[in-house]
């Protein structure tokens, strides 16, 4: 698979889904380049979900599925945060798949 | 909708790394727990090291999953058993496993460690009981 996506100079292999081929490789500029593609605007609020993600794979070596990401935000951030509907608003195409993506993780397990 | 819930049970056999079974079977009971059926993970024989501590996989160079076991209880996965013979027969005590750990999110009920050693009849009765074992 040739595809690249161009961060601040540098060409970063993704899978045929857009996934970072090299979880090694991410940088923070790989998911404002990702966000733009998806016309999404990176705040803050996007950011404690992509760091939280980066933290859960580092421990458990996992992407977690959409479900448990939910679960896991709320215990971790707050009930306010850890709902669907906040997470959504954050990431339109899924919050697990999205935000994984932009975290340079692997499409989660347990997403089809 | 109403549906009939399943008892399954995931039974591993195997040592963690050497064969892609302990992994490939991790991933189907996570990607299974999204179906809401009622499941149990079993570890057997050289299964029973999927669950020790302290695994380190740098020099065969593939990697370490032993960590993503401690997630079954977010995937709501309940019930974790450990063949009690079996960690005998291997030099093993249950001080040698991870703990596993459960939390209701709702009613924040919580379980510290829901990795049960059981002995050899308990072992038999709950294969009995279950509808469909998938062995790895």
């Amino acid at each position: 698979m040739s595809d690249t996506i161009e961060v601040d100079g540098k060409q970063f292999a993704v899978d045929e889904e857009g996934y970072l081929a090299n979880l090694n490789d991410w940088v923070p500029g790989v998911a404002n380049v990702m966000a733009a593609q998806d016309n999404l605007e990176l705040t803050d609020e996007h950011w404690d979900i992509i760091n939280f993600l980066r933290e859960y794979y580092e421990e458990y070596q996992i992407a977690p599925a959409v479900r448990v990401l939910t679960k896991a935000v709320g215990k971790k951030l707050g009930k306010d945060k850890g709902n669907s509907k906040y997470l959504y608003s954050l990431f339109p195409y899924g919050p697990a798949k999205q935000a994984c993506r932009f975290a340079g993780l692997p499409k989660p397990t347990g997403c089809v | 909708m109403s549906e009939v819930v399943k008892k399954f049970m995931y039974l591993n056999r195997k040592a963690p790394y050497g064969t892609i079974y302990a992994w490939e079977a991790l991933e189907v009971v996570l990607i299974g727990a999204a179906f809401d059926q009622d499941v149990s993970v079993m570890f057997l024989d050289d299964g029973v090291y999927q669950l020790t501590k302290g695994q380190d996989t740098k020099a065969i160079g593939v990697k370490n999953f032993s960590a993503t076991y401690r997630t079954l209880g977010d995937y709501e996965v309940k019930k974790i058993y450990v063949d009690r013979a079996s960690l005998e027969a291997r030099g093993l005590s249950p001080d040698d496993l991870v703990e596993i750990a459960w939390e209701d999110f709702e009613t924040e009920e919580e379980i510290e460690n829901i990795v049960e050693v059981i002995d050899s009849a308990r072992v038999s009765e709950l294969m009995n009981e279950s509808d469909a074992i998938f062995s790895f």
